[in-house]
């Protein structure tokens, strides 16, 4: 894999941070990400960065929790093992849908935060033993960190990093 | 500063004009209601199998018990005690029964469009003082808003003093309990029940509270309208703003208890025999959800005539928001109290809801598509929240399904099969609609749209929430 140059450029405030972002993409620079201790708001925008489809697939999850609980409550009270439910021995799930709300409830809510959070740490490729990509540790304290790729414009890049109020500018070899 | 236009003061006074006519025409036809009549309903109710059978209000269509999922079962002997006092069905005190029914229907149509106008008004009140007790920043700009339908809590709470004064006199049958005889043992009109609750359940007593509650809305509601246009010009080192504060606080007390107790004495006391813990939370919700979509309503139409320049998307996203919120909650409160009592299945509580679902099938189903399903789907997006006509059609849906929650509340105890939606209900919705409209523009007009002496005004101003466009206006100001 053939090596690249990137420009790390150092920030200690979000909102200088923002505002270098939108002048960095004025001067149509691509950013390759930025990383933050904490969510910045109007980062996304700013960055020009799709809008998440998250919320999206949070409600098809809901969806899904709903179904299985409505299929889960059938068979195990009504198919499998009729139950007499509250005295009203009708063996109808929709006789005893009533019963069954709180648990189609819950299941909705399981289903969409768990696999909510599943697919997000899948977007984002976190998963069980990945090594961090986090290029300093800083940025998980106090420091935000813009990641730039370079070809030959290192020194008018530079100038405009110091210049948004960079505290710190490496390049750097990324593998 | 807002005018209120002749057009619209004309519109106000129209409805208001046509609602009488036509509240004057249901009172007139009742009250030619006979015997003949009442005898002629019931063979009708027969007939036709509406709903299935008749029902009087006590639900004591039970003991024919063909409803599986209510699955009342033994209920007969409790049933018949209660029948003993309307006699069997083809006696004429069963058709007495049925007229006064009759003839409750436009006091009813009356009753319900009174309370559910009075019941929004007072909930815009106290989410008002739950804004300033909160000391939120976001509201601000919509104050002069919430003050100006709070407005329209001076004329439905007098309509509801003559309300009260002639159920006393008598005039109407709306509260069987207040029934001569029903306290006394020497009498056929004799309630054991109701009597066990005669502590609470008096005449005088309901009087009493009745006119503290209104009394004690109407005072806060004049001091804080009064110090809140004081605040603009007060200057006095935020003197004013935390009377107001104060005085919000001790509301806030004082309306969670009144409001309970309001339910249960004009609500709840139409059923004397039925009674459910969580009653004044469930009208809270409903009215509260109406509220906060009525707010919604008069900004976003206020804000299209230019009124309120400092009302950005964000504000109508975060009514949205609550809109969306309380309409859960209602559904939340409104399923918790219906499934403990299917799911316990005693007689005494489960009749309340038999009488609905015998006979108020389609709206009691309806109502829960209206005030859950369709403002969840409508209003989940976020974007959704922000766009006016959105919220105009979801609220129009909020507000025809809680206006079927508070009729359902009422009709059955009061007319029980023989209610209807015609010139009655239309006319005294009418009629109200058109006194908050007149009250509210006009009160609005009164003071400056911006309550410029509010610490958090400027707050209030540049309100944004990150994750919205603002369409149609300068987005620079809102970082």
């Amino acid at each position: 894999m053939e090596s690249s140059k990137v420009i790390h450029a150092f920030y200690n405030d979000d909102e200088v941070l923002l505002d270098a972002v939108k002048a960095v993409k004025a001067k149509h620079h691509h950013i390759e990400e930025v990383f933050c201790p904490f969510p910045v708001h109007g980062l996304d925008k700013a960055m020009g960065l799709a809008p998440t489809r998250l919320a999206i697939t949070a409600f098809f999850y809901g969806i899904t929790g709903l179904a299985v609980a409505i299929w889960m409550t059938n068979y195990i009270m009504i198919q499998d093992w009729p139950q007499d439910i509250g005295g009203k021995p009708s063996f109808s799930w929709i006789d005893n849908m009533p019963a069954f709300v709180p648990i189609m409830f819950e299941l909705t809510v399981f289903f969409a935060a768990h696999l909510m959070v599943i697919t997000f740490y899948m977007r984002s490729r976190i998963w069980p033993f990945k090594e961090a990509e986090n290029p300093d540790p800083r940025t998980t304290d106090d420091h935000f960190l813009m990641e730039i790729p370079v070809s030959d414009n290192v020194d008018a890049l530079t100038a405009l990093l110091t210049e948004t109020g960079a505290v710190e500018i490496n390049i750097v070899d990324k593998h | 500063m807002y005018q209120f236009s002749g057009k619209l003061k004309t519109f106000s006074l129209a409805l208001i004009l046509i609602g009488i006519i036509g509240i004057a025409f249901s009172f007139y036809s009742a009250s030619n209601k006979t015997l003949e009549d009442a005898k002629h309903a019931i063979t009708a109710s027969h007939d036709d199998g509406h709903g299935s059978g008749h029902t009087d209000d006590h639900g004591s269509k039970v003991v024919e018990g063909n409803h599986d999922a209510s699955g009342v079962h033994d209920t007969n002997e409790h049933t018949k005690k209660e029948m003993s006092a309307h006699g069997t069905h083809d006696d004429d005190s069963h058709a007495t029964h049925v007229l006064h029914q009759l003839q409750n229907r436009p006091w009813s149509a009356v009753y319900v469009a009174l309370f559910f106008f009075l019941g929004i008004s007072l909930l815009v009140l106290a989410f008002y003082a739950a804004q300033r007790v909160a000391q939120s920043g976001w509201s601000i700009v919509l104050f002069r808003v919430m003050e100006a339908i709070t407005a329209n809590l001076v004329p439905t709470s007098i309509i509801m003093l003559v309300i009260i004064g002639l159920t006393l006199g008598h005039y109407n049958h709306m509260f069987s309990w207040m029934t001569p005889g029903t306290f006394d043992p020497a009498s056929t009109n004799y309630d054991p029940i109701v009597d066990g609750k005669s502590w609470w359940m008096n005449v005088p007593g309901w009087a009493i509270r009745s006119v503290i509650y209104l009394l004690l809305w109407n005072l806060y509601r004049w001091f804080i309208r009064k110090n809140s246009i004081a605040e603009d010009t007060a200057n006095d080192g935020h003197k004013t703003y935390k009377k107001n504060y104060n005085a919000s606080v001790i509301f806030l007390f004082i309306f969670m208890i009144t409001e309970s107790m309001m339910s249960w004495d004009w609500i709840m006391g139409l059923d004397p025999h039925w009674f459910s813990t969580l009653f004044g939370w469930y009208v809270l919700a409903t009215l509260l959800v109406s509220a906060l979509t009525v707010i919604a309503f008069v900004t976003i139409y206020l804000r299209s005539k230019g009124a309120l320049p400092q009302v950005n998307d964000s504000h109508i996203h975060d009514l949205a928001k609550f809109m969306f919120g309380f309409s859960v909650f209602w559904t939340y409160l409104w399923f918790a109290q219906f499934m403990l009592i299917w799911y316990a299945n005693i007689p005494e509580e489960t009749t309340y809801f038999v009488a609905r679902f015998n006979e108020y099938k389609l709206p009691f189903l309806a109502m829960v598509a209206m005030n859950f399903i369709f403002p969840v789907l409508l209003l989940l997006n976020s974007d959704f929240k922000s766009i006016p006509w959105f919220v105009v059609i979801g609220g129009i849906v909020i507000l025809g399904g809680h206006y079927i929650d508070v009729f359902i509340m009422v009709m059955p105890a009061t007319v029980g099969g023989q209610w209807g939606f015609g010139i009655a209900e239309i006319s005294a919705l009418l009629f109200f609609l058109g006194i908050f409209i007149y009250t509210v523009f006009s009160s609005f007009a009164k003071a400056s749209a911006v309550p410029k002496g509010n610490p958090f005004l400027e707050e209030s101003e540049h309100f944004h929430y990150y994750n919205i466009e603002h369409r149609g206006e300068g987005s620079a100001d809102h970082h």
